[in-house]
């Protein structure tokens, strides 16, 4: 078995020095009926061959984002990620480290989680950012225990615009903490109105931009009256790339931003692993959830950096914590810091313009086909169509056509029979000009 | 130009270490290390919310960003590197092969709501890795979504509760054991109970009698780590198990240490009604500075139903996700939505990897190793240090501060002597049930050499604090690209993100 | 009376009238350690004897505070956020925490007093 090293006469000699006859016998403290009489029924190990050729044999079953045009998103987007990244990472020095407990033996850690803060925190224009959550659904849970706690309220209002993933995780920490949720209807023309939602009992209202639907929004109004009436607003962000084009939610007077920062670097992998990002205001920072990474000075007088704050945390405050998470997204949030430094100031704005450019161009080129109506005023890189059939059914003769052609509303919508036409369209710098050439021509075929 | 006054050299290098700036400190306005398109012109659909003024990302071209991630690499501990001996971690190696797969086309370039005819061959790999898990666990159900542990741990936690409010009797207390791990109790309180610590014996086991003096008709569950976190397995547990489904309760088990027994022991046979499983740690998947990790939660009869969406089903036609519970293909009545998506594949793909190397046979002498590996540790360092309790132990020792008693050396000294001496430290401090904790988990991807080199300077460092040598452990590490950091003042005036440095006058003010 | 009273969670508090100041024992800062942040209450609030008030914490540290009689908060020392290690310097006198006015003084007549929290202190080691 290539991974043990062990052999049998190292076996036997420490059992010798320990002083037991043999492995079973250390075996037992486990009660005798608990011990397996017959081993487990799964196959015995395998080369790496084998293994390759099982799973390679699955993947080929798949029809990948990379082998067909593709304009899905809906919470998850196909970017391109730079070479340099996936090496890095992949640096044994940073895939096989464990959490950075030990400063001195994980500067490097820990010097990049405090330059993924700086980064998340420019780009959403907030004070402070923690060092990464799972994903962007459930840092948007936490933002709303975490504005319970701020406001020593338990009502949070949820616009019609955000995520059905984001809703159902929030609602179901609701449904176990016990706090009430108002929850808008969805919100597909970018025209809801949530101020009236407020009362002196809420303790956040969260609203997504874009859109789940695409929409682009000024939040200025309803941040002032989240203000007015002592409740935080907090802005989740679907598709992490637009703030480099849009207004940051820190700018529109968000208390609280969280975002999925998959588009940054990190593969789609069907859904996982993610990094959720978290920024707040530097008042609300010992109420965060997750770790932290903070400057310090050696005993040589010399900076460096540790984990700080961690008095909030779980593996210190127990059932007191400000959540109970412990593992976070350390390697995704490597992959986005990387990319991120990668692309600058000059590559982050441009990678935006980009996406939003091709977004325009095949808006345009949709809308032109007969039925095809565009639900949107404002988008970044994704943008709402109305059919004039279901579009989970015209998305399905697209895939047999050979091209993914968007995300049907009603798959996060099932119960909602007039989203049923609805098609969420994505574009990004990975689309090709000949891939918007095969969806608009093969969409128009199949209407 | 000056010497640096710590390191003798005029760089404030010293040989292969590097001082590193951070990149906001090499910023050059318009570099990029990305080359792209010219954007499309057109006509801005942002709804007038254009960006105004700079974000203050630095610009760096390729090869310095690849410079400078190579040396912060450089300033950290790893496995690929050596024993990393981190108690209740299972710090063992990470195979590449499952790098490898998990970047396949095909699997990391699907997007997760693409249509189902175009995935059967991720849902069956998920559908796979579920068979193995419920089998070496002896559970008829698992939740595959859970983000990592601790999300796990919510998971079971919400299924118990789902399941009592479904009677009609969602309970108020949750009993942990006092050398449970933190996130078990803040888990509890994040589902809205009540938590009650149950003390250890002299053994390092449950207190029994104590366990039962807890129970009662307000008693949601127990969680317990089992084997637990003083390396112990639970010699009480069946009995534990009985009384706990006596009250009406369940029985979560923390699947941290499930390394120990898989193969030898399933849980499920222990009456097991929730167990979480850390892919990162008993499935080799890497940690990569502290996550992503993964977190299924295998399941009972009893829970299954609760169990959150999405899951995976198997009908005529292929596989299927359900997704909502009004799918008619729903198996229950979930309890929720834990995160967006099906949860971790990318580590899905990598533990299946792991599981298929070593086979049946191949993960039972997996298991076999570590706990040989561990009390090879106890024999050979018991004499010097002071074993916190009998052995045997199991894949992990456990080690109090007995030993440094009257040498000025605590704990935390020995583990920093460690570092200089080319290894990390163990798990300082924790179980809390006994006095200066040292945790040593050595895995079964440690050779007899390593372990015999491990030994010998631990032995070393244990006779040096005894002779009285306290100085130079409260002055160790010495050799590190940093010495001991002042973790009070970081935490008094917390600086938690880099900010440009104020021009001349206006710092004035 | 202006003697000191002590609790088993070592809290001291002051009396001056209705309103008693309290803080933490230098038993209690010791065994803390270095003191790296302060919560304390809002002025307003109303206290309940041993339900939780402040919390004070160390880097690995956290400890909640316990109300040592009922009342309401009069004044709270801000000069510990800026500097909580007043709290090790000077535990007894400048890191006070918080002024209570007290709703019942009888609730006095169950703390310790110097002496009694001495011989407690003593009977911990």
């Amino acid at each position: 078995m290539r991974y043990l090293p062990l052999t049998d006469a190292d076996r036997r000699a420490m059992l010798a020095t320990i002083g037991a006859p043999s492995v079973d016998d250390l075996f037992r403290d486990v009660p005798e009926r608990a011990h397996l009489k017959t081993p487990v029924d799964l196959p015995n190990h395998q080369g790496e061959m084998e293994v390759e050729r099982a799973i390679a044999g699955l993947a080929a079953k798949n029809l990948g984002v990379g082998a067909a045009p593709a304009f899905l998103g809906a919470g998850a987007y196909k970017h391109h990620v730079p070479a340099a990244v996936d090496y890095l990472i992949q640096r044994g020095e940073l895939l096989t480290s464990y959490t950075p407990y030990q400063p001195e033996v994980s500067q490097g850690t820990l010097q990049y989680l405090f330059e993924f803060q700086t980064q998340v925190a420019l780009i959403t224009g907030m004070d402070v950012a923690n060092a990464s959550m799972y994903d962007g659904a459930t840092a948007t849970a936490e933002a709303v225990m975490m504005a319970n706690r701020v406001t020593r309220r338990s009502r949070a209002v949820l616009s019609g615009g955000l995520h059905p993933h984001y809703h159902e995780v929030t609602q179901t920490h609701a449904r176990f903490l016990g706090f009430e949720l108002a929850m808008a209807p969805p919100d597909a023309r970018g025209t809801e109105d949530i101020i009236g939602l407020i009362d002196d009992k809420t303790a956040c209202v969260v609203v997504q931009n874009p859109s789940f639907f695409g929409h682009v929004r000024d939040l200025r109004k309803l941040a002032e009256a989240c203000h007015a009436a002592g409740a935080l607003l907090v802005v989740a962000v679907g598709e992490v790339v637009s703030l480099g084009a849009l207004m940051p939610p820190g700018a529109m007077g968000a208390d609280i931003v969280t975002a999925e920062g998959q588009s940054i670097g990190n593969a789609l992998s069907f859904g996982g692993p993610y990094v959720g990002l978290f920024a707040t205001r530097e008042k609300y920072v010992r109420q965060m959830p997750g770790r932290l990474a903070g400057e310090a000075v050696d005993a040589d007088g010399r900076r460096g950096w540790v984990l700080t704050l961690s008095t909030r945390e779980q593996h210190i405050r127990r059932e007191k914590a400000t959540s109970n998470i412990c593992t976070n997204s350390g390697l995704c949030a490597l992959a986005f810091t990387i990319h991120l430094s990668l692309l600058g100031e000059a590559g982050f704005t441009r990678l935006a313009a980009l996406n939003h450019g091709k977004a325009v161009q095949l808006a345009d080129r949709l809308t032109a086909l007969k039925g095809v109506e565009l639900l949107n005023d404002s988008f970044f890189n994704e943008f709402t169509v109305k059919l004039p059939r279901p579009a989970a059914e015209v998305v399905d003769r697209l895939a047999e056509r050979g091209i993914l052609g968007g995300v049907p509303v009603s798959r996060l919508y099932p119960d909602e029979a007039d989203l049923a036409p609805l098609l969420l369209v994505a574009a990004t710098e990975a689309n090709s000009d000949a891939d918007m050439d095969a969806l608009a021509g093969t969409l128009e075929e199949v209407l | 130009m000056d010497r640096n006054p710590v390191t003798g050299t005029f760089s404030g290098n010293r040989g292969l270490q590097i001082e590193e700036p951070l990149i906001f400190e090499q910023d050059r306005p318009g570099r990029t290390g990305v080359d792209l398109p010219e954007p499309p012109k057109i006509e801005s659909r942002l709804g007038g919310l254009d960006r105004q003024g700079a974000i203050g990302l630095p610009g760096l071209s390729e090869p310095q960003v690849v410079r400078h991630y190579t040396r912060l690499s450089q300033k950290n501990y790893a496995i690929d590197m050596g024993l990393y001996p981190l108690g209740s971690c299972t710090m063992k190696h990470n195979p590449r092969l499952n790098e490898k797969l998990a970047r396949l086309p095909g699997l990391a370039d699907l997007h997760p709501l693409q249509p189902r005819r175009t995935v059967q061959g991720a849902l069956e790999l998920i559908d796979t890795l579920a068979h193995w898990l419920k089998t070496l666990t002896g559970m008829p159900a698992v939740a595959m979504s859970p983000a990592a542990g601790a999300h796990g741990e919510l998971c079971g936690i919400m299924a118990i509760r789902a399941a009592l409010e479904a009677r009609g009797d969602p309970r108020r207390r949750i009993l942990v054991p006092e050398s449970a791990h933190g996130t078990n109790p803040a888990t509890a309180a994040a589902c809205g109970y009540a938590v009650e610590a149950i003390p250890a014996n002299e053994r390092g086991r449950v207190d029994l009698a104590a366990f039962k003096e807890a129970l009662g008709p307000d008693v949601a569950g127990i969680m317990i780590t089992n084997p637990n976190t003083c390396g112990l397995f639970e010699t009480d547990i069946l009995e534990i198990a009985e009384a706990i489904h006596g009250v009406g309760g369940y029985f979560y088990a923390d699947g941290a240490n499930f390394n120990a027994i898989v193969g030898r022991v399933r849980p499920g046979d222990l009456g097991v009604d929730c167990m979480h499983i850390n892919l990162h740690k008993t499935f080799s998947t890497p940690h990569g500075g502290g996550g992503p990790g993964s977190g299924p939660v295998v399941l009972s009869e009893a829970l299954a139903s609760f169990a959150p969406l999405p899951y995976v089903v198997h009908g005529a036609d292929g596989f299927r996700l359900v997704e909502q519970d009004g799918d008619p293909a729903a198996t229950g009545k979930a309890f929720g939505r834990l995160k967006s998506f099906h949860g971790q594949m990318g580590m899905f793909i990598r533990a299946l990897a792991y599981m298929m190397s070593h086979g049946a046979d191949g993960l039972r002498q997996a298991s076999s190793d570590a706990v040989l590996n561990a009390n090879y540790l106890m024999a050979s360092l018991r004499d010097e240090l002071t074993p916190a309790f009998d052995g045997p132990c199991m894949h992990e020792v456990l080690f109090d501060d007995r030993f440094l008693k009257d040498t000025g050396v605590s704990t935390l000294d020995f583990a920093k002597a460690m570092i200089d001496e080319g290894f990390h430290p163990m798990t300082m401090y924790f179980p809390l049930v006994v006095h200066g904790a040292l945790l040593m988990e050595p895995t079964e991807t440690e050779s007899k050499d390593a372990l015999d080199q491990f030994i010998a300077v631990v032995r070393a460092l244990a006779l040096r604090a005894k002779a009285r040598d306290a100085v130079s452990f409260q002055e160790a590490p010495r050799l590190t690209p940093r010495r001991r950091l002042d973790e009070t003042a970081a935490a008094r005036n917390p600086v938690l993100r880099w900010r440009p440095p104020q021009p001349r006058g206006e710092a004035a003010e | 009376m202006s003697k000191e009273r002590y609790t088993e969670e070592h809290e001291w508090i002051r009396v001056d009238g209705d309103v008693g100041t309290m803080g933490i024992t230098v038993y209690a800062q010791e065994q803390l350690g270095d003191v790296v942040y302060v919560e304390l209450p809002e002025v307003g609030r109303k206290v309940e004897k041993g339900k939780e008030m402040a919390v004070v914490e160390s880097v690995k540290a956290a400890s909640e505070i316990y109300a040592p009689v009922s009342g309401e908060v009069v004044e709270v020392n801000e000069a510990l956020t800026a500097d909580p290690a007043t709290v090790n310097r000077d535990a007894a006198g400048d890191g006070w925490f918080v002024k209570i006015r007290l709703s019942n003084t009888g609730e006095l007549d169950g703390l310790m007093d110097e002496a009694a929290y001495k011989s407690y202190v003593e009977g911990l080691h």
